[in-house]
C-alpha cells in the first residue's frame, strides 16, 4: 500500500476560471477550487445543474469549455488510474454474469488488453480488499443475486483496489435504506482517514454524509458557492445563489432546504428496483 | 405401434453408418471450430443483451448467403458479408439498447426478404435453398472448409485480445469508461466479430437457429456458474456437445440437422436451470442468515 504522507498537502483537483457548456448552454461557469489530499467535498445541487459534468470533466471525459482543470499535478485524463470511481448501485449491468470478486478484480486489471498472465498475487489483493469492505461472505455471489447494499459495498472495494488518491462518488447511496447508506459512507471516510484520500461525493442529500463533510461545492443553473455546510448551507446564501427566498432549516442535526427551485421535494429514497431487499437487519 | 416405429424408421436408420461418418468429417471438424466460437460469443451476448441482435445479424447473413448461392459465388464468404453489413449497421445506429432493438427489428425483415427474394431467383437445387435456413451437414466442402476455419481463428483471435475489457465494459459499463476503457469501440469491434461467429453458425444450424449455438450454451453455462473460468468453458463444452451430438444423430436420418441440434442445447439448458436452483438456494440462503446474524 502506498500510503499518502499526510503532510503533502499540494491539492490533488484544481480548478481555475473553469467553465463547462454544452453548445450554447453553459452549465457552470467560473469556478476555481481546490480539493486537498484528505479532503471530504461534497457536491450538491438540483438536476441540471451540471454535477454529473462536473464528475465527467474529473474523470477528463468532458473537456473544459474555458479555464484550466489540473489532477494529481496533470491533464484529467493522465489520471484517471488514481481515481477510485463509485457510480450509483444501478449503474451496473442487469445481465452481469460474474461475480463479486470480479468486480474487484476489474478494479485492478480489467482496463488491460491481452490474456491475463499472473493472477496469485492479484488474487490474494481481491481477497484482503473484499475483507477491507466487509464483502468476503459473498465474494463468490453472482452479481446479480446481490441486494443493491452488497453491490454498493463490492464497489467501493473495486475503487480502493487500484490505492487511489482520489475517490469520486457519483450518487453512491441512491436507492439504498438507511443502514447501508451508513455502511457505505463509514467506509468511505475510513478510507479518507487511513490514506488520506481525497473524497468527491456527489449527492443529492446532503444529510447522510453531513457529519463527514469538510467543504460543500452548491451548483444550481444562476452559479455556485463553495464554503463548509455552514458558510453555504444556510438560507442567505442560498438566496442568493438561486436569486429566489429559500429557506435553510437544521432540524435535530439534518439540513433541510425549502424552497429551491428544481429541488426535489423528498430527497430520491425510492428505490428504483422493486425487489429491494435490504430493509431489514437486526 | 408399427406407425410409431415407421416414424422412428424415418427418423433414424443407422446401417452404413460408418461410411456415412466419413462423409461428414469436415464437418464434424467444422462443429468444433464453430462450438468455440459460438459459446465464447454468446457469453458476451448474455451479457451485453444481445440475443436479438444475433437473430438479426442471422437474417441478413442468410440474405448474403443466398445471394452468393445465386451468384454462383461461395456462400460462406457471402453468408460473411451480409452479417458484418448488419453488425456494423447495428454497431452504428444502434448504441443505446433502445434504439438497438428497433434498429434490428429493421433491418430483420429486410435481409429475410432479400434472402426469399435471391433463393426465388435461384434455379439449383431445392436442399441448398432450405439448408441456409434450417441447417445441413453435408455443407462444409473443402474451400469452405478453409474459410470456415480462417474465420474461426480470426474471431478467437480477437476475443482473446478483448476479453478482459471487453468483459469489464460488458458488466460495468461505467467504470470500465471511467478508467480508460474505449468502452464505444469495444462495442462496435464485438459486434464485428459477433457477426463473424452467427455467420459460421449459420453454415451448420442455419439461420432461423443461429441462436441455439449462440445464446443457449452461454445461457445454461449462466445458470450454473458465475466463474469468469468456468463459464466460458462450459459454454463451449455445451455448444460442442450440442452441435457434434447434433451431427452424429442427423447422420443416421433423412431430417436436417437443426432440430437434433436444437434439442440436444435446450435439454442442456433445462438440465442447468434446474441445477441453477442449488446456487440460487445457497445464495438466497446466506442473505437470511446474515439478516438473522
Amino acid at each position: 500500500m502506498s500510503a499518502l504522507p499526510r503532510q503533502d498537502r499540494a491539492p490533488v483537483v484544481s480548478l481555475r476560471a473553469a467553465a463547462l457548456s454544452y453548445g450554447d448552454r453553459e452549465v457552470w461557469s467560473g469556478l476555481d477550487l481546490d480539493v486537498r489530499p484528505g479532503e471530504f467535498l461534497a457536491v450538491l445541487g438540483p438536476n441540471g445543474a451540471g454535477k454529473t459534468s462536473f464528475v465527467r470533466a474529473l474523470l477528463g471525459r468532458q473537456p473544459l469549455s474555458a479555464g484550466t482543470l489540473t489532477v494529481l499535478g496533470g491533464p484529467a485524463r493522465e489520471a484517471a488510474r488514481h481515481i477510485g470511481y463509485v457510480p450509483q448501485q444501478a449503474a451496473l449491468s442487469a445481465q452481469a454474469l460474474l461475480r463479486a470478486r470480479d468486480l474487484v478484480r476489474f478494479g485492478i486489471d480489467g482496463h488491460r488488453f491481452g490474456p491475463r498472465l499472473r493472477g496469485g498475487g492479484i488474487r490474494r489483493r481481491v481477497d484482503e480488499i473484499l475483507e477491507s469492505v466487509g464483502a468476503a461472505a459473498y465474494a463468490d455471489a453472482p452479481l446479480g443475486m446481490l441486494s443493491g447494499g452488497e453491490r454498493q459495498r463490492v464497489r467501493i472495494g473495486q475503487a480502493l483496489a487500484t490505492d487511489p488518491r482520489i475517490l469520486l462518488c457519483d450518487e453512491p447511496l441512491l436507492s439504498l435504506d438507511l443502514n447501508h447508506q451508513r455502511a457505505v459512507t463509514e467506509l468511505i471516510d475510513a478510507r479518507r482517514r487511513s490514506h488520506g484520500t481525497a473524497v468527491v461525493f456527489v449527492t443529492h442529500e446532503i444529510n447522510p454524509v453531513l457529519g463527514l463533510v469538510d467543504r460543500v461545492l452548491y451548483l444550481a443553473r444562476g452559479g455556485h458557492r463553495v464554503g463548509t455546510p455552514d458558510e453555504v448551507l444556510t438560507s442567505e446564501s442560498l438566496t442568493r445563489l438561486y436569486g429566489t427566498q429559500v429557506d435553510v432549516v437544521r432540524v435535530r442535526g439534518r439540513v433541510v432546504v425549502a424552497g429551491a427551485p428544481d429541488e426535489p421535494a423528498s430527497p430520491p429514497h425510492h428505490p428504483e428496483r422493486a425487489d429491494e431487499t435490504d430493509g431489514v437487519r437486526a | 405401434m408399427t406407425l410409431a416405429d415407421g416414424i422412428w424408421h424415418q427418423i433414424f436408420d443407422f446401417t452404413d453408418y460408418g461410411e456415412l461418418l466419413a462423409l461428414v468429417r469436415n464437418s464434424l471438424i467444422a462443429g468444433v471450430a464453430l462450438g468455440l466460437v459460438g459459446g465464447l460469443a454468446g457469453v458476451f451476448v448474455l451479457m451485453r443483451d444481445l440475443p436479438f441482435a444475433v437473430h438479426g445479424i442471422s437474417e441478413l447473413s442468410f440474405a448474403g448467403a443466398s445471394a452468393a448461392l445465386l451468384l454462383g459465388a461461395n456462400i460462406v464468404a457471402g453468408s460473411i458479408a451480409g452479417s458484418l453489413l448488419a453488425a456494423g449497421a447495428i454497431g452504428v445506429l444502434g448504441t443505446r439498447a433502445r434504439d438497438r432493438n428497433s434498429v434490428i427489428g429493421i433491418i430483420m425483415p429486410f435481409g429475410l426478404g432479400l434472402g426469399v427474394l435471391f433463393l426465388a431467383l435461384y434455379k439449383g437445387r431445392a436442399a441448398n435453398k432450405f439448408g441456409l435456413l434450417t441447417g445441413q451437414i453435408v455443407a462444409v466442402d473443402t474451400p469452405q472448409m478453409s474459410w470456415l476455419l480462417g474465420t474461426s481463428v480470426l474471431v478467437l483471435a480477437a476475443l482473446a485480445v478483448m476479453w478482459r475489457p471487453l468483459a469489464f465494459a460488458s458488466t460495468d459499463p461505467d467504470v470500465a469508461a471511467a478508467r480508460g476503457v474505449p468502452v464505444r469501440a469495444l462495442s462496435f469491434a464485438f459486434m464485428l466479430v459477433l457477426g463473424l461467429a452467427v455467420a459460421l453458425s449459420v453454415q451448420v444450424v442455419g439461420a432461423l437457429l443461429v441462436l441455439t449455438l449462440v445464446v443457449t450454451p452461454a445461457a445454461a453455462a449462466a445458470r450454473v456458474t458465475a466463474s469468469p473460468v468456468l463459464l466460458p468453458v462450459l459454454s463451449v463444452l455445451f455448444a460442442v456437445a450440442s452441435i457434434e451430438g447434433g451431427i452424429l444423430l442427423a447422420l443416421g436420418s433423412s431430417i436436417p440437422i437443426s432440430p437434433y441440434v436444437t434439442t440436444i442445447s435446450f435439454t442442456i439448458y433445462a438440465v442447468c436451470r434446474v441445477a441453477g436452483r442449488y446456487r440460487s438456494r445457497r445464495w438466497g440462503a446466506r442473505r437470511t442468515a446474515v439478516r438473522t446474524a
